[in-house]
């Protein structure tokens, strides 16, 4: 068949990347192994010292790791999400994506809840989540949340590999690797012959779990907007929260997106899978999404100044005061809505590196954001703090923070490293198959046809 | 919520009291379920009839226990709050002066260390014109806890008797209660001491001791002691006596000396309550700063230099 041979000249292209590892993958690896296994030690002092040892106290008590965690989160819901939608959209450009996308999404889901662990108290009691749940709260709603989402992503992207695998198995013999390797993709293919029936299940799979994924991508990181909507807190009691949760996370998400692509193809020079085209769309999306993110925040921002209560005033005074937070306020606003607009919708800036670092940019903005949003409102209660203890009133990060702050980044990149050795990095299948040949569920007509 | 868990305690309550149904000559049907209750106090031992005719010994019940059974209740039991009972805290600004007696001697009662306190005591001003007053506040126990709402395993929870206790046997220290509460009245403990424990068989949510680490931990409106009769550790150590407690079903509160009618108090002498349009209403009333006893700047007496200045700031901004 001619998608068959034309995913076959794909994957002799890709075929360096899933290859034996060479000395240089290892030595990533091995550094990122090594700042995980720091990571892990800090973890156990933590446990043993208390949180004490963070900077975390009875007023701030959710600090770094809580806006990781939110951030993380949303973006593993923007992974979802934007793969869903171009999944459904039969986005052609958009197919050497998804698989990025779809490893954004697994990983960021496993590595964020970690962050929420390290939050606990006591995190040996873990399971009394599970054990003892209490619907009211909305701790458990993100519980469910993110169990749902992580068994619907890890479906989603194991369908999406189930081609590859088999196109892998066929492959095996031109394939320099270990056999427990050949042996593992022929277990994992499920016996999978791209028959025109196995095709067609596979590919009506794609579609139930690309529309199951994108409005529980919507539900659950709305679900987590709330743990902070759902509080009495004058900064957090806003019904704004679910929808602006929603549209940062897709911001970071394509952000993320564009720096995972600047990366590969700057490293495995992938300009023809990565094309120009690529960085463009996706920089002229990076400009509505913060056209759109601006609006919001002025939304935000207008509701609360125009009539001021008393305590939204005291945190916005700190907003604006730049003794306090006024450098990470005006770099927020900077990063997530003028340097796009300016850097990537003038012209005369925009090139594949300036998106690149751009994206870079809205990453940190957003980041600065969460930190805006947690941090200075949880030092603004009703009864304002009287403490003369600097760290008891004023919240900053202990080297504890983060350091586990970076594990999080290296346990990500050392998924990536070891899941780009697995299959390529595209969907290779995928992108072999000839366009418009994979009807939508929807337009199917009858019974009789679908079978 | 509190009104729904109402007559299910009650039915409770009357199914325990006829299954050990004690003969009428006992002290009170109370009496039976504590069986290891006032533990040192007395040995004297009388018996008693159940209803399956056997005889049964059973401690005589002292004198200082007001509310049976005397022993703080455990685990599940510890939920319910004792019946018929509606605490309540009425605090009369215009009496503190901020000698700090209440925090010294709560945290004494509750092993706490210096930096924990479940009764803070802080130096408000309403507006520019007014004149600052001290202002002691603890746990407001609300009958419509946001704290309880967000818990996600059931650690913290609102009993018939008006106290929201927090069960650090289940506590997972996830904090979401601190951020909820918009009193500030929660704090964790942060470092782990000699005295925490946990599982401890001896624990229980009314006493709160021992602590745990890791665990969020408030007042917790001392119902051990109103069982025994006595006043929170805040209100008897108060050298003013501004802290009333009682019960509202009662209608009664006292600081000890002198004992009023609760709503009397509240209608006479305006009480209100601490942010009251938050709608979480709060079991702590008070007593508007009117007539002072004292001038507010006594009360700087009583702290460091560095905590005066930093509360003459907070006041000025």
């Amino acid at each position: 068949m001619n998608s068959n041979l034309k995913a076959k000249e794909l994957l002799e292209e890709y075929k360096p990347f899933i290859e034996k590892p060479n000395k240089l993958w290892i030595t990533k690896a091995l550094i990122l192994s090594a700042i995980i296994c720091f990571g892990i030690y800090v973890l156990i002092l933590q446990v043993i010292e208390g949180h004490i040892i963070t900077g975390m106290r009875d007023n701030v008590v959710w600090g770094v790791y809580i806006v990781n965690f939110v951030f993380v989160l949303g973006l593993s819901y923007a992974g979802a999400l934007i793969a869903g939608i171009f999944h459904l959209g039969r986005v052609e450009w958009a197919k050497p994506l998804q698989r990025i996308l779809k490893l954004i999404t697994l990983f960021s889901l496993i590595i964020g809840p970690i962050y929420i662990l390290l939050c606990l108290g006591r995190p040996d009691r873990l399971l009394y989540l599970f054990i003892h749940p209490r619907l009211q709260s909305p701790i458990i709603w993100d519980v469910i949340a993110i169990v749902t989402d992580m068994i619907f992503c890890i479906a989603y992207l194991y369908f999406t590999y189930i081609k590859d695998f088999a196109l892998l198995r066929d492959n095996a013999p031109h394939l320099n690797m270990y056999n427990w390797r050949k042996r593992m993709y022929k277990f994992l293919a499920l016996g999978y012959q791209n028959t025109p029936e196995q095709s067609k299940l596979l590919n009506q799979s794609l579609d139930i779990m690309a529309a199951i994924i994108i409005p529980t991508s919507i539900v659950a990181y709305s679900l987590l907007a709330w743990l902070f909507g759902m509080n009495l807190r004058p900064g957090w009691h806003s019904s704004i929260f679910g929808p602006f949760f929603v549209l940062s996370a897709v911001y970071s998400g394509i952000a993320l997106l564009i720096i995972i692509m600047w990366i590969y193809r700057k490293q495995y020079k992938m300009e023809k899978t990565f094309t120009d085209n690529h960085f463009m769309y996706l920089g002229f999306s990076l400009i509505i999404l913060s056209l759109f993110y601006g609006y919001f925040s002025f939304s935000q921002y207008i509701t609360d100044w125009y009539n001021i209560q008393k305590t939204t005033e005291l945190f916005w005074d700190k907003y604006l005061d730049f003794s306090q937070y006024g450098i990470i306020f005006t770099l927020s606003a900077l990063f997530v809505v003028f340097v796009p607009l300016i850097f990537i919708g003038i012209p005369w800036f925009r090139s594949i590196n300036s998106i690149a670092a751009v994206s870079l940019l809205v990453l940190v903005g957003l980041w600065l954001k969460r930190y805006l949003m947690i941090v200075p409102v949880l030092e603004t209660p009703y009864i304002p703090i009287q403490d003369i203890r600097e760290d008891w009133a004023h919240y900053s990060a202990t080297w504890v923070e983060w350091s586990l702050s970076i594990t999080g980044i290296a346990l990500f990149i050392l998924f990536f490293l070891i899941f780009s050795k697995l299959a390529p990095i595209v969907p290779v299948s995928e992108m072999a198959e000839e366009k418009g040949k994979n009807k939508l569920i929807v337009f199917y007509k009858t019974k009789r046809e679908l079978s | 919520m509190k009104k729904k868990e109402d007559p299910g305690n009650r039915r409770k309550f009357l199914k325990n009291t006829l299954a050990l149904g004690t003969a009428a000559f006992t002290a009170g049907a109370g009496a039976v379920l504590a069986t290891d209750g006032a533990k040192g106090k007395s040995v004297e031992k009388i018996k008693v009839l159940t209803t399956e005719g056997k005889v049964i010994e059973i401690e005589k019940p002292v004198d200082d226990c007001k509310i049976h059974p005397c022993e703080p209740p455990k685990g599940k039991e510890a939920r319910k709050g004792i019946p018929g009972r509606s605490f309540v805290m009425v605090i009369d600004l215009a009496r503190c002066k901020n000698a700090r007696k209440c925090i010294e001697g709560c945290q004494k009662g509750h092993d706490l260390i210096p930096s924990q306190e479940w009764m803070k005591v802080y130096l408000m001003k309403d507006n520019p014109e007014s004149e600052p007053y001290w202002f002691p506040k603890n746990c407001f126990h609300c009958d419509n806890p946001p704290c309880v709402k967000v818990c996600p395993v059931g650690a913290t929870f609102k009993r018939t008797d008006n106290a929201v206790l927090v069960d650090a046997d289940r506590c997972i220290g996830c904090k979401f209660c601190i951020s909820a509460c918009p009193y500030s009245a929660r704090i964790l403990n942060w470092t782990d001491k000699e005295s925490y424990a946990s599982n401890d068989p001896n624990y229980s949510p009314e006493t709160s001791l021992p602590g745990q680490h890791g665990t969020v931990s408030k007042c917790d409106f001392c119902p051990d002691r109103a069982r025994e009769g006595k006043l929170p550790y805040c209100a008897t150590n108060c050298p003013m006596g501004a802290i009333y407690f009682g019960d509202k079903n009662e209608d009664a509160v006292t600081n000890g000396e002198e004992t009023l009618r609760f709503r009397q108090l509240i209608k006479e002498r305006t009480g209100y309550r601490f942010l009251e349009e938050l709608g979480t209403q709060p079991n702590v009333y008070y007593l508007p700063p009117i007539d002072k006893m004292f001038p507010y700047e006594r009360g700087f007496s009583s702290v460091s230099d560095e905590t005066k200045e930093m509360l003459k700031k907070s006041i000025s901004d």
